[in-house]
Formats: C-alpha cells, structure tokens, sequence
C-alpha cells in the first residue's frame, strides 16, 4: 500500500506544483518549479549511471553465454571501458590529471573521440544517402493517386532543395512565378506542411494532456507497475 | 514475355548495389570536379542573418549546440558561419551543450574558428563555454530563471564567478538571441518551448533537413527564423560572402556548405532517375501483364 501511495503522492503534487507555476509564476510555485527542475536533473545524470549498468549487464550477459554475435558486444564492453577509462583518469592530457577539461586538445579522449567515434558516426549518417536512394527506387511507385500526389510533391522538393530547381523554371516569366519550382517548393513547406504539422501538434498535445492529467491524479498507474 | 519486356523486368529487379553504386559516382564525381552553384537566400534564412545584423557589438547570444558527429557534415557548415557572424558583429558568444557531444562541437568550433581566425577574442571576455549538462529540457526550464543555480563552472573548469563576461548576468533572459544549432531531442524545439516563449527572449537556428518541416509551425512569433539543412548553410554563407567580401575573398575553406551543394543536387538528380526509371519499369510491366491476362 505505501510502496504505492507515496509514488502516487509525489507524483501529484509535483505535477500540480509545476501546472500551476507555468500560470502563476511567483513564491512559491516558482521556486518549487525550479528545485523540482534541479531534482530532475540530478536524476537524469544518476540514470547515466543506470545506463551504464544496464550497458554492462546486457552485453556481458551475451558475452557469458557466447550469444550469436556475442563478438559485437564483447567489443561494445570494451569499447565502453577503454573510454570510460581515458575519461576518468584523463590520460594523456596536457596539463595533467587536475589540470584542464577531459576534452582537452591532444588528450587520448580527444584522440578516441576525433580518429574513432567521429569518422564511425559520420559515416554511420552518410550511409543514409544510399538507403534512400535504394528505397525510393523500390518503394516510390504512383500506384494510385495518393501514391502520384506524393511522388509529385516529392520531385518538387527534391528539386526546390538545390539550384536545379531554379534552373529549371527561370525561363517562366514573373507572371506566372507561382509555378516556379522553388516558388512551390517554399510553399509546400511552409503552407501545406506547416498546417499539417501544426495539426498534429494540437493533436498531440491534447493527448499528453489528458494522459498527464491521469497519470497526476492517479488515474494512470503504468508507471508504477500496475495495471 | 518479349525481350525488351524482360530487359524492363530486369531493371525492375535491379539489385540494390547498383543504385548504390549510382549515388556513390554521383557524390564522387561531383566532389573531383568541384561543381557549386549561386545560392538565392530563402526568407527563412534572411531573417536569421538580419536578426544578427541587427544586434549592436556587445549584444550576447547563447549558442546552444545540440548535436553530434553523425550530422556534423550537415549542421557544421551552418555553425561556422553563425560563429563567423557573431565575430565579426563584436557579439559575446555564450556557448552551451544539452548533448554530451555537442560540447566536442564548441571545442571544435572554438579552436578552429575563433582561436584561429580571431585570435584577438579573448576567453572569458568575448566568448565562453558553459559546457554540458544532462537533463534536456529540464536545463533550460532552470537556467530560464537562475543560470547559477546549475552552472557553478564553466566547461574549463573556472568558477563562473571569475568569468567577466557572465557578471550582471543571473539567468537566460539577460539575452539578446538564443541561436540553436539542432539534430533532435533535445534541440531547438525544447529551446522555444523552455526559454524562447516563456522567457520573451528571441529565438533562431538551425536544424537537419528533416527536422525542419516539424520546426516550420513555430515560425515567424516563435522562431524568428530557420535554417534547414546544407541548402540553408549555403544561402547563408553566400549572404556572408556577400556582407563581409574582405574576410571571405581567397578563403574557399569558408564556403564548406556551397561546396557541399554541388554533390546534394547531383545526388538529387541521380535519386530523380532512379525513381522516375522505377516508374517507368512499373507502368510498362503493370500494362504488360494486364495485356497478356487479355490475350
């Protein structure tokens, strides 16, 4: 019973609390806003800590019971340590242990972040490109006229979103500047787009609110483990 | 099946690795030969270089960078022109990660930028690091009030009350601009929902291209204005050419994200053939198969 109330209670309040300072910003809502703010994020740093258990735990794990591609998580572990490593005990650093931030230039955490981790997450991104590409050729088919519609506004796009666009239609006198493929490409983006999306949004956040209202009154106890 | 329908239904079937292929020459061979193209500014875009423009020297601005290495070659072109800008203006650059790698992004920034290009800016007078701190959204709602409260060092490690350029300020509202640079959550969405809005304090950015369509409804009350992607790094950086013609003339190494552009269009035009070849392969196979139940 207390094992629940108390989370229920907490939860209230502090949801409450940070409901009414966002519309009565003054003593002491406000300053209860900002302590509960600060305990969220001492929070979120612990949850590294939780993370990297969990990392460990996971992986080593796999590793214990030679899992199929146990190889990949031996080197995540690894990977995990040998940085964590380089970052506490500030290897290599110029000024020393005591001395300059962990980023420091010419640091082994700097090494492992420039020569290892950057080209490894750039290339990771660039593959993108290729899938894409890959994608769109297989899946991108006017099969019906939804299917055209979207394909249409996709080359519209596609084009408006280098120079080509604007080659392609300069010849078209000011006149007729509404079929300007930049023209249409800007307007898709900030009319079209830009109701859609705004439409979502209010959906959305509809939806959070009614959800935090049952989380808040206890409604909603998912979070705690029960039904 | 005739023969030139199963040449079509072999392109229909056409591996992936020749598509791949494709977009590999397309980028490769665009990036020898150097191809660039003019870039017109976009309204969007204007409206942030004019924001800038428009701040006296001395005015300060936080430069929240909120990404890593995997869109570094899309958001850092974007990031050395506001850099660039923000030195030339004179203006106090304050600079703050809400991602743990974001802060590898202002070094970066720092060292290769104003270090460089600008030794005469000073650390601590003309631009700071505030380094990062985890807890997302939940930073800026604390800063937006009382910017000591969780920063009681910079990311060097120096007291913050030491730093001459952050006395007289006690929170985020003493500023001019907040200019985000964007990848996802946390970005430039939490910065106009946390600070920019509550706070009245005026927001601009930019983001990856397939963020911006989902930070367009915030412009104009919320989001001054948006740069989305390589394109808008491109038009920026062309309106910087333009203004400060002294410091870019023989300075190509400025221009990354015009010289990006070339590679982007042929790429586009490559994934243009690729679908409309898609197409035309569908169309003539779904006609010949509703020939041949005919017959």
């Amino acid at each position: 019973m207390v094992r629940q109330t108390i989370p229920l209670m907490i939860t209230a309040i502090v949801g409450f609390v940070l409901v009414v300072a966002y519309f009565i910003p003054h003593p002491p809502f406000d300053t209860l806003r900002e302590d509960f703010a600060i305990y969220f994020d001492i929070i979120a740093s612990v949850a590294f800590i939780l993370g990297a258990g969990n990392l460990i735990m996971m992986h080593g794990s796999k590793i214990s019971k030679r899992d199929k591609s146990w190889g990949y998580s031996a080197v995540t572990v690894g990977g995990f340590i040998l940085v964590l490593l380089i970052g506490l005990t500030k290897i290599g650093n110029p000024d020393g242990f005591r001395g300059s931030s962990v980023t420091a230039e010419g640091s082994y955490f700097d090494y492992v972040y420039r020569y290892i981790f950057r080209p490894c997450a750039a290339t990771m991104f660039a593959l993108l490109a290729f899938y894409v590409a890959s994608a769109s050729f297989r899946a991108f088919r006017a099969k019906n006229a939804e299917a055209t519609i979207l394909l249409l506004v996709a080359f519209i796009i596609l084009l408006g979103r280098t120079f080509v666009g604007t080659l392609l239609t300069s010849w078209l006198p000011d006149s007729l500047f509404f079929l300007k493929i930049p023209y249409l490409a800007e307007k898709i983006m900030t009319v079209l787009n830009f109701a859609g999306n705004r439409a979502i949004m209010i959906g959305i956040a509809l939806g959070i609110i009614s959800t935090s209202l049952k989380v808040i009154i206890g409604i909603d106890r998912s979070y705690l483990g029960a039904d | 099946m005739n023969g030139f329908a199963r040449f079509v239904d072999a392109i229909d079937k056409l591996d992936r690795r020749w598509v791949f292929l494709g977009v590999g020459l397309a980028v490769v061979i665009s990036s020898m030969f150097g191809l660039t193209f003019p870039e017109i500014p976009t309204p969007m875009v204007k409206a942030v270089f004019d924001k800038i423009e428009s701040l006296p020297a001395g005015s300060r601005v936080l430069l929240p960078f909120d990404y890593d290495p995997g869109s570094e070659p899309e958001l850092q072109p974007m990031a050395d022109a506001f850099v660039r800008h923000c030195a030339e203006k004179g203006l106090k650059m304050y600079f703050i990660a809400l991602w743990p790698l974001g802060q590898n992004m202002v070094v970066g920034v720092t060292s290769n930028i104003l270090e460089r290009e600008y030794p005469h800016l000073r650390y601590g007078y003309d631009y700071m690091d505030l380094g990062y701190k985890s807890g997302n959204e939940g930073v800026v709602a604390v800063i937006l009030t009382d910017l000591k409260k969780l920063y009681t060092t910079d990311a060097r490690g120096s007291s913050i009350d030491d730093i001459p350029m952050l006395q007289g300020i006690s929170s985020i509202r003493s500023f001019d601009l907040i200019l985000n640079i964007s990848a996802g959550y946390p970005g430039l969405k939490e910065w106009i929902q946390y600070a920019g809005t509550p706070g009245n304090i005026p927001v601009a950015g930019g983001c990856t291209a397939v963020q911006a369509p989902l930070l367009y409804p915030y412009h104009p009350e919320q989001l001054l204005g948006l740069m989305g992607g390589i394109k808008a790094a491109a038009e920026y950086e062309a309106l910087m050419k333009d203004r400060f013609a002294d410091k870019y003339r023989g300075h190509e190494e400025y221009l990354s994200a015009l010289r990006r552009m070339g590679p982007q269009t042929v790429t586009h035009l490559t994934i243009i053939f690729f679908i409309i070849l898609g197409n035309l392969t569908f169309w003539y196979l779904r006609r010949h198969r509703a020939q041949a139940k005919l017959r």
